[in-house]
Formats: C-alpha cells, sequence, structure tokens
C-alpha cells in the first residue's frame, strides 16, 4: 500500500523533470541546440546519459529476472557484452562521428557512403526506434498495473483497476512530452543524468538490505544452484551452464557482433556523445560510462539472485546440499511440488499465473516463475513508506527516460535524415526546429499507438529483439569496414547490408531453441536445419552470421565498384585521418589510457565472480 | 548548456533526503521491522541530502568550467555539412 510519503517522494520526482524542461526551453534557439545540446556539455554528463539512455526500466527488471532464472552469468551482458564494445567506440569510432560534423549516426553513413545507405539506416532505426519507445511505455503501465500499489489512490478519482493502465500511458507520455518539447536533448539527457543517480540512490540500499538479510554473499553462495553465483561456470559447453551457450558463441555473439553493433551503431547513445563540447569529451563519454557500467550487475542483478535465495514463502522444507546443481535443485522441488501442499514460487518469486488464477505449467509439467516480479517484489519486502516511494520513483524514472531517449533519437533522424534529407531541404533552421518539435509530438503517439500494439499482439517484444538482432548486427560490420577500409563504397555498404539482414532472416527461419515451437521463435521457413540448446544461443548465431554475411558481401561488392576519391573521405576513414592526439590532457585522462584502464576493471571482476 | 545541471540534482536530492529523512524522524518505528530494524528513511535520507550538498557546492564552485565550456561553445559555431 503506498502511504502518502511515497507520493510526495514521486511527485517531487516528477516536479523537476518538467522544471528542467522549462527551465532549459529559452536556450533551445537552433536546431543544433534542439538535437544536439548545442555540443555544449560536458564529459561526464554525457557519459551518464549514455549509460542511463541505455538503461530502460526493462533492464532494470529485466536483469533482476535474469538474475534470478540464471544468476550471476548474466553480468556476462554488461562484462563482455557493453565493456568493450564502449571502449572501441569511445578510443576509434568517436573521432570519425564526432570529427565529421555528422548531426546523427545515418548522417555519417550518407558522407562515408551515399544516400540510399543513409535511407536504408534512418528509416529502419526510426521504425525500431519508435516501437522501443511504445515498448517502454506498455511494459511501465503494464507494471503499474500488476503490482497494484496506485489501485487506491487512483479509485478515488473513479478510475477502476484496468483504467490504471491507460492513465499510466497519458501521464508518462505527457511528462517525456513536455520535457523533451521544450528542452530537446538537453531536457533528455539531464533527466537521464538524474534518473542515473536515482537509480543508484533507490537501489543501493535494497542490495544492501537484500545482502545482509540472507547473510552476506558467501552465504547467498549456499542458498542457490552454485552456476548462479560463478559466472565462467561450465562455459565449455552449451549445456553445462545456465544460459545454454558456450564461451564461443557467448564471447562472438555477445561480446563482438550484438554489443558491438549496438553501442557503436545505436543513434540513442551515440547522439549522446556527439553532444559532448570537444572531441576529446566526445571519446571519454563512453569510457566515463563504462565505469558505472561495470558495477551495475551488482545493482540490478544482484537483487534477482538474493529475490531466489531468500526462503521460499509457503516453504515446504526443501533442503538441497551446498553446490547443489541446478539440475538437483530442480529435481528435489518438482518431489515436493507434487506433493500435497500445492503449487508455489521459489524464494520471493511467485508463480506465473493465467487469467483463470492456474499456475502455468511448461512442457516438462514445471511451475514457470514470474521472474520479472523479482524487482518489485524485493522492494516490497524490504523498503518501508518513505524509502519505498524513492525505489518506485527509480523504477518510473527509468521507464520515462527509456522513452525520452527514443523520442529524441527518432525526431533528430526524422528531422535530418528523412525529412530534411528527402522531403523538403534547402530550408530555414527555423524551419527545421520546428519540424524538430512536431516530430516529438508525433513520435510520442506513434509510442502511444506501438504500446497499445503490444497489448494485443503479446509476441511483441520477441519481435523488436529479433529487428534488432537482424538490423544492428550486420550494421556493424558496414561500420567496420567504412571507417577502417578505405575501399568500401556505397554499393557495397548497401547490398551488405540488405544481404546482412536476409542472412539473419535464414538463419532464424531455419533454426529453432529446444522446447520452442516454430513461429516467432524460429523454424518458419518449414526446414529446421539445426536445433539450438537455447533461445540466447540461437540469437548470438544469428546475430553472427548476420555479420559474416555482410562483411564478407560487402567486401566483394566494394572490390567490383568504383570507390570516391580519396580527399573526400579524409576525415571519415582511418587510414585517411591525421592521428588525434590529446597533448592538452594528462595522460591519465586520454581515451588509451582510460580504455586500458577500463578493460583492466572489467577483466579483474570477472575473476572475482568467475 | 545554460544551465548547470547540478543545481537540479543537488536541490532534488536535498529535497528527497530532507523529506525522507523527517518522516524517518516521525514515524512510527514498527515499520522498519521489514528493513531489518533499521530506520533507513533517517539514515539514507540524510545520506542522499548529503550528496545533494556535495552536488550543490559543486555547482556553486564549478563556476569556472561553465565559463570555459561557454568560450568552446562560441567557437563551435562552425556550419553543419550541405546536403
Amino acid at each position: 500500500m503506498l502511504h502518502p510519503i511515497d507520493w510526495i517522494v514521486m511527485l517531487v520526482y516528477l516536479g523537476f523533470v518538467v522544471a528542467i524542461g522549462f527551465l532549459l526551453k529559452r536556450h533551445m534557439k537552433t536546431s543544433t541546440d534542439f538535437f544536439l545540446s548545442g555540443r555544449a556539455l560536458p564529459a561526464w554528463v554525457c557519459g551518464l546519459a549514455f549509460i542511463s539512455a541505455n538503461l530502460g526500466a526493462q533492464e532494470v527488471i529485466g536483469m533482476a529476472a535474469s538474475g534470478a532464472k540464471y544468476g550471476i552469468a548474466t553480468s556476462h551482458f554488461y562484462w563482455i557484452g557493453a565493456i568493450p564494445a564502449m571502449v572501441f567506440v569511445g578510443v576509434f569510432m568517436m573521432p570519425f562521428y564526432y570529427g565529421s560534423r555528422a548531426r546523427s549516426v545515418p548522417e555519417y553513413l550518407r558522407l562515408r557512403f551515399d544516400e540510399k545507405t543513409r535511407a536504408l539506416n534512418a528509416v529502419s532505426f526510426a521504425v525500431m526506434t519508435i516501437f522501443s519507445s511504445g515498448i517502454s511505455m506498455y511494459a511501465m503501465a503494464r507494471l503499474i498495473q500488476t503490482l497494484h500499489l496506485f489501485d487506491a489512490p487512483l479509485a478515488k478519482l473513479g478510475i477502476s483497476a484496468a483504467g490504471v493502465f491507460h492513465v499510466s500511458i497519458i501521464v508518462s507520455a505527457l511528462v517525456v512530452l513536455i520535457y523533451v518539447f521544450f528542452g530537446g536533448l538537453s531536457g533528455a539527457i539531464y533527466n537521464e543524468v538524474l534518473q542515473f543517480f536515482l537509480i543508484v540512490a533507490g537501489f543501493l540500499p535494497l542490495v544492501w538490505l537484500g545482502l545482509k538479510s540472507v547473510g552476506g554473499w558467501d552465504s547467498l553462495k549456499t542458498r542457490v544452484p552454485a552456476e548462479m553465483t560463478h559466472a565462467w561456470m561450465g562455459m565449455q559447453h552449451a549445456n553445462t551452464n545456465p544460459l545454454g551457450v558456450e564461451w564461443f558463441g557467448l564471447a562472438m555473439g555477445l561480446g563482438f557482433v550484438l554489443s558491438f553493433g549496438y553501442w557503436c551503431t545505436d543513434f540513442l547513445v551515440v547522439q549522446r556523445a556527439m553532444a559532448a563540447h570537444n572531441m576529446s569529451a566526445a571519446r571519454r563519454t563512453p569510457l566515463i560510462a563504462a565505469l558505472p557500467k561495470m558495477f551495475f550487475p551488482l545493482l540490478v542483478i544482484l537483487p534477482g539472485i538474493i529475490a531466489i535465495g531468500l526462503p521460499t514463502v509457503h516453504t515446504l522444507g526443501v533442503s538441497v546440499p551446498a553446490g547443489a546443481t541446478v539440475a538437483e535443485v530442480q529435481a528435489a522441488m518438482a518431489k515436493a511440488e507434487s506433493g500435497p501442499q500445492g503449487v508455489h514460487g521459489q524464494g520471493i518469486i511467485p508463480p506465473k499465473m493465467n487469467a483463470t488464477g492456474e499456475a502455468i505449467r511448461d512442457s516438462n509439467g514445471k511451475v514457470v516463475l514470474d521472474y520479472d516480479l523479482a524487482i518489485p517484489n524485493m522492494l516490497v519486502k524490504f523498503f518501508p513508506s518513505g524509502l519505498l516511494g524513492l525505489g518506485l520513483t527509480a523504477l518510473l524514472a527509468s521507464f520515462m527516460s527509456g522513452m525520452a531517449g527514443n523520442v529524441t533519437a527518432f525526431n533528430t533522424v526524422w528531422t535530418y535524415d528523412i525529412y530534411q534529407a528527402h522531403i523538403r531541404p534547402g530550408a530555414s533552421d527555423a524551419h527545421y526546429l520546428q519540424m524538430g518539435r512536431i516530430a516529438t509530438v508525433a513520435g510520442i503517439a506513434l509510442s502511444i499507438l506501438a504500446a497499445y500494439m503490444a497489448t494485443r499482439f503479446n509476441n511483441i517484444m520477441d519481435m523488436l529483439q529479433l529487428i534488432f538482432a537482424f538490423v544492428n548486427a550486420p550494421l556493424f560490420a558496414t561500420f567496420l569496414l567504412g571507417m577502417f577500409w578505405k575501399r568500401a563504397t556505397g554499393h557495397g555498404a548497401f547490398v551488405g547490408l540488405i544481404s546482412g539482414m536476409a542472412a539473419a532472416a535464414l538463419h532464424h527461419g531455419l533454426t529453432l531453441p529446444v522446447g520452442a515451437v516454430a513461429g516467432i521463435k524460429g523454424g518458419w521457413l518449414g526446414a529446421q536445419l539445426h536445433q539450438y540448446p537455447s533461445e540466447m544461443a540461437q540469437n548470438f548465431w544469428t546475430a553472427i552470421f548476420a555479420w559474416s554475411t555482410c562483411f564478407v558481401v560487402t567486401i566483394i561488392v566494394s572490390l567490383m565498384t568504383k570507390p570516391r576519391e580519396e580527399k573526400e573521405l579524409a576525415g571519415l576513414v582511418y587510414s585517411l585521418t591525421p592521428r588525434q592526439t590529446e597533448e592538452h590532457v594528462a595522460w591519465y585522462l586520454r581515451p588509451a589510457a582510460l580504455g586500458v584502464g577500463v578493460l583492466i576493471l572489467a577483466g579483474i571482476l570477472n575473476i572475482i565472480f568467475r | 548548456m545554460g544551465l548547470d545541471i547540478r543545481w537540479p540534482i543537488g536541490y532534488m536530492f536535498v529535497i528527497i533526503g530532507v523529506v525522507l529523512a523527517s518522516y524517518g524522524l516521525l514515524s512510527d518505528a514498527t515499520i522498519y521491522e521489514q528493513s531489518l530494524g533499521m530506520n533507513v528513511n533517517l539514515i539514507w535520507g540524510a545520506i542522499l541530502a548529503a550528496f545533494g550538498i556535495v552536488m550543490l557546492l559543486l555547482a556553486r564552485f564549478g563556476k569556472k568550467s561553465q565559463q570555459e565550456l561557454a568560450d568552446a561553445r562560441n567557437q563551435n559555431e562552425r556550419p553543419a555539412p550541405t546536403h
């Protein structure tokens, strides 16, 4: 139940969010101000916005859910799936993004390759980013509805329990609309930085209380299967670790293709680095972001592991020896579950219920757990009124900044790469600024549409994940070749991209993960050429195929087509750009040094939690 | 960007910190059974307020960096690529 103090905390936060939008209004004089914050922000602000833009509540809830399901191996998504890519983009790619003065990622493609490559990227990105925004909105509204925490106060306003969903969507859309419409990218970035500090403020006490309650990390290790507290255990083969993927698939699929594909080419994050006040700051942005990113597993994944390690609510006295494998625990629980006491979850995670109130079971008859409730249940369990308001505010903040980040990326790509490039070139800057504002309203309206589509098609999140892999994986090959091989041509890039996407679709259509039905999960081309031990493995290998196909095809077609004059490519390709020297900056602040430092730290964390 | 973000962050955490800490002082002690007996509202509220104050101090005495950024911004006014 929510106490007035929780409301006060939430309203203080919302008040500041809206106020920031209004305070920034008078600084939005040019389109550069609106779309790129005038390229005037300090590196630390850009760095925190860089990770926050990516840290939607789906990540917070999802990572904790993953932690409850797979354990600390989830941290691979950070330590392998993000850190190396962030170092790479800061040290090697930012000089081209920032130095080319491109105002967006598609615009870099236009400068380096040609208009059709830019258009392909712009359109696919615009569509994906709107869907992302809508799904963020949907996920938040769904969560608010499930928690039933807002039911009572809203009932006093005459809103039914079902109406809570609609109210959440409208209110969140309105708040984001206000601060992006008036504050532009700066409004989004400032609120992302606010969100970062709020997440730390909301989750640090949760981790502390949770660990204290189970008796510390070492005690937690005895309460859950051994694989859950060792990130690298059983990684030689797919079937000996919880993720269901072996180290090569993990390193290449996640570590290389998917993570580099995202962090190096997704305009949502790159835009935040482009807003920095000079080249040095732009390069340091992803590196600064990598530091808190590294420690986030301890903030979001740990609560998930704790949630499942706590004594199960209706405990049936299931006891397993320390270091028991996942299979042994499951066997013991299955035995207890089939007894007279009925169905229960694990730890403080309840079973997933269907509409008639029955527990959902998988094909083996085992109860399916609702892992997404890990964080909400942890918050409600440990936080008294007051702090609970802070925890919920942190969740709310991350949902909204996930939306706002997508909306700012959308309005920039729409205005510069689609509208200015194809619909109305040559207009005044004020005209494009106005267009940006209109695009903001349209973007939010479309997001609301996408959110309601998600209610009708419950596979929409899976679809979006899929499309991301289809689009981002080959894109990274295109960028690698574009930035580091001067011979790459526009035709090569375009054909390569399309081939990569087709290869991804082909691979996905011909393979299926174990236990899945042909359809959205794969195998829709009729034949099933291969079976993967897990969905994640299939995902990673789809990405690997997509990337490799794009890479090879781009090279072949580039060699068959005429390249541009080398002087046109100066500043856009590694071999045609003078080396960056940062003599005015102390050696330990230079990108290369920072990058090495970050990688060493990440390596140490991997060793500690191996 | 004209508005140093440390001001809103500082003020917000001071306000939230003070609100939480005050509630911690005024609330019934029984609600803290779930947080392992500790008055987390008071403790964490005080810590957040202190963080907010640090932010405000940085904003106040970091004025020099703001000026440098404004100068950099004036130099940044190069035209965007043409189409």
